[in-house]
Parts: structure tokens; C-alpha cells; sequence
């Protein structure tokens, strides 16, 4: 049963959790002129780091070991790496890459 | 400055973070369209899209809380499981300290929106010529939440309107990290960072598993980039000169200031 109340609650916790998680580390480092030597080196080797792990990330559902063997999700990938490291038009290598996606998963993967 | 000239540089502050906002347009409205489309199918009709869409504005842990809701998951529960999924969050922020510093009034928002999407098109700390970061990222992001509210409403509309296979949709979100890959790989000479990223993921993922991997992988690379740090160094305080010396042309006063701290740590 859907309760009304306790579905506003459980709304209100992501909400509060995921905006407290963005705030804090601006609240812990920005007040003081000076941010810790170690945390402005982690400011510029993290974010490609970061970027890569959420690629894993979005893959980490994948089955390379049974049907369809990651298929989907390997075609899909390379098409719009190679899509944009050709064209580099974010627009096309999402949009495109998402349809191709759509349609081995629903049409040629079934 | 003049009202005009202030009106104009509005202008094109706002047009520039419409143009760098455009792929996610895409990506947000086809990933907010599945969320809705979910969510409908859960019992929860466009006001509940609308609201969560508002105030919770992330992602994956949308799709997660549409489990939640079904299931009606307990408080705390709620809370472990967001905190689990949005801890990366902290890093974003981390590496934005600096950038954001000077960002006023903008700050706040910017710091609420700021989504793996929407700070991977700000995480360089760059905005077109002659153009000031922090009120370009707050357009940017802006715009972003925009998509993202009018993807999840008229997902849940659809959802609970019509049938419709929507399978594979969530892939978007996968699209647009993989062409943000390539952009940096071209684009920059730090490739070891984005190699150690995809080792310790992929390891991380091995030994803990899909729901569990992206807190220890994210120890796992600081560890890495830190107890490696002499390894990343050289190319880091190469491109850091480099991004002050485009910063002093730019804004003479803010970059002073940065190299001034900079000596002081010295």
C-alpha cells in the first residue's frame, strides 16, 4: 500500500541527503582563504578519474558472460566513441547513440 | 558599465550556457522521460515527477527512489541508500572549491544543481571568452534542471497515459559520460587519472559488485592519485600554470589572488 505521508518523507530524505552530500564539502573548505594543499591537487587530477569510474559505472549492469554477452551496451559504447572522437558533436553522440542502443536492445537483442 | 551593456553581457552569458547546455537537453529529457515513465508505472502520478524532479534533481538516485517509493522503503534505509549512491558528490564538490570560490550569490544553486551531467560540462572551470564562470555555471545549470523537470512531468504524463516500450532509454545517461570521456581524452594530457579511474572502477566492480562498487572505488583512486602523487604531479603543475596564466588575462584580479595563495602554501 501506497502511504501518502511516508512517501513525502522518503522523498524529502533523498532530497535532504543528496543536497547535505553537494553542500558539504563547500561548508567544511570554503569558509577559510586557504584549502588544504592536498584536497586543491585532488581538484585537478580527480575529475577525469571520477569521469572514467562513471562510465564503468554505467556499464556495471552489463552480462558479458551470458546472452546477449554486453553486446548492446559494447556496439552502443563504441559507436559513440567513435562518433564523437569524429564528429565531437555531444548532441549526435548521445542522440545517436541512445537510438542504437534502444533498438539492438528491443529489436536485434530480443 | 552601462544598463545596456549589462543587458547585453546577460545576454550573452545566458546564450553561451544555452549552447554548452544543448547535449544534455538530449540526455535529460530521454533519461527524465524513463524516470517518469517508471515512477507512473509505480502508482505516482506528474505532481510526485514535478516534485521530486525539483528538489531532489539527481539522477540515478531518481530511478533508485522509485524502488523506495514502491516498496515504501523505511527512513533510515532511505537515507543509507543515498547516501551510498550520491557520496561521489563530495568530490565533485572538492574540486570545485576553488572554482566557485568568488560565486556569491550564484553559489548556492550551483551547488544544489550540480549533477555528474552538469558538472562534467563545468568541472574545467572554463567559460567562453570574456564570459564569468560562476554566472555562466548557474545558467548552465539552470538550464540543465529545466530539461530534467519537463523530462520527468512528461514522462509521468505519458506513463500514465499511454503503453509504450521505453527499454534501453536509460542509456542516455551512458552516452553522455562516454563522449565526455573521449572530449577529455582528446582535449587534455591527463590520461594517467582517467586510466587509474577505469582500472580501480573496473577491479572495484569485480570485487564488490554492481550496487556496491562506487564507494570503494572512489577511496580507491584518491588512494591511488594521492599515494601516487609524484606520478601525476609534473603534468598537473604544468596545466596549473597554464590555466593561471589564461586566468590573469582574463580576470587580472581573481588569478593575483590565486597565485598570491598559492606562495603563501609554499
Amino acid at each position: 500500500m501506497i502511504d501518502f505521508s511516508h512517501s513525502v518523507a522518503i522523498v524529502a530524505v533523498v532530497a535532504a541527503v543528496t543536497a547535505g552530500l553537494r553542500f558539504f564539502p563547500f561548508l567544511v573548505f570554503g569558509g577559510k582563504r586557504k584549502t588544504p594543499e592536498v584536497v586543491s591537487y585532488l581538484g585537478v587530477a580527480l575529475p577525469p578519474a571520477i569521469i572514467a569510474m562513471l562510465v564503468v559505472y554505467c556499464f556495471r549492469n552489463a552480462t558479458p558472460l551470458r546472452y546477449p554477452f554486453a553486446l548492446p551496451e559494447l556496439i552502443a559504447g563504441v559507436a559513440v566513441a567513435f562518433l564523437h572522437a569524429w564528429k565531437g558533436n555531444m548532441l549526435l553522440s548521445v542522440g545517436g547513440g541512445t537510438l542504437l542502443y534502444m533498438a539492438l536492445l528491443q529489436r536485434v537483442f530480443v | 558599465m552601462t544598463e545596456t551593456g549589462k543587458a547585453k553581457a546577460m545576454k550573452k552569458t545566458v546564450r553561451a550556457a544555452f549552447v554548452k547546455s544543448l547535449p544534455v537537453m538530449a540526455g535529460y529529457l530521454a533519461l527524465g522521460f524513463g524516470f517518469g515513465v517508471l515512477l507512473a508505472q509505480a502508482g505516482y502520478g506528474p505532481i510526485w515527477a514535478l516534485a521530486m524532479s525539483v528538489t531532489i534533481y539527481a539522477g540515478a538516485m531518481q530511478y533508485l527512489a522509485v524502488d523506495l517509493l514502491a516498496n515504501q522503503a523505511p527512513l533510515v534505509a532511505t537515507a543509507i541508500a543515498t547516501f551510498m549512491v550520491n557520496a561521489r558528490h563530495i568530490f565533485y564538490g572538492v574540486t570545485m572549491i576553488e572554482k566557485y570560490r568568488n560565486a556569491g550569490k550564484y553559489k548556492p544553486y550551483i551547488v544544489f544543481g550540480m549533477t555528474d551531467e552538469t558538472y562534467s560540462l563545468t568541472c574545467d572551470g572554463k567559460s567562453p571568452e570574456g564570459i564569468d564562470f560562476p554566472r555562466f555555471a548557474f545558467w548552465l545549470t539552470l538550464f540543465d534542471h529545466s530539461y530534467w523537470i519537463v523530462g520527468c512531468v512528461v514522462g509521468a504524463l505519458v506513463g500514465t497515459l499511454v503503453e509504450f516500450d521505453s527499454r534501453g532509454v536509460d542509456f542516455a545517461m551512458t552516452a553522455l559520460f562516454v563522449a565526455v570521456f573521449v572530449e577529455q581524452w582528446k582535449g587534455t594530457r591527463r590520461r594517467r587519472p582517467a586510466l587509474v579511474g577505469v582500472a580501480v572502477s573496473v577491479l572495484a566492480l569485480l570485487a564488490f559488485g554492481p550496487d556496491n562498487f562506487l564507494i570503494p572505488a572512489t577511496l580507491g583512486i584518491c588512494a591511488v592519485l594521492i599515494g601516487g602523487r609524484r606520478f601525476f604531479e609534473t603534468k598537473k603543475e604544468t596545466e596549473m600554470l597554464a590555466a593561471q596564466e589564461v586566468a590573469l588575462i582574463k580576470e587580472p584580479l581573481a588569478s593575483t589572488d590565486a597565485t598570491a595563495e598559492k606562495e603563501g602554501e609554499r
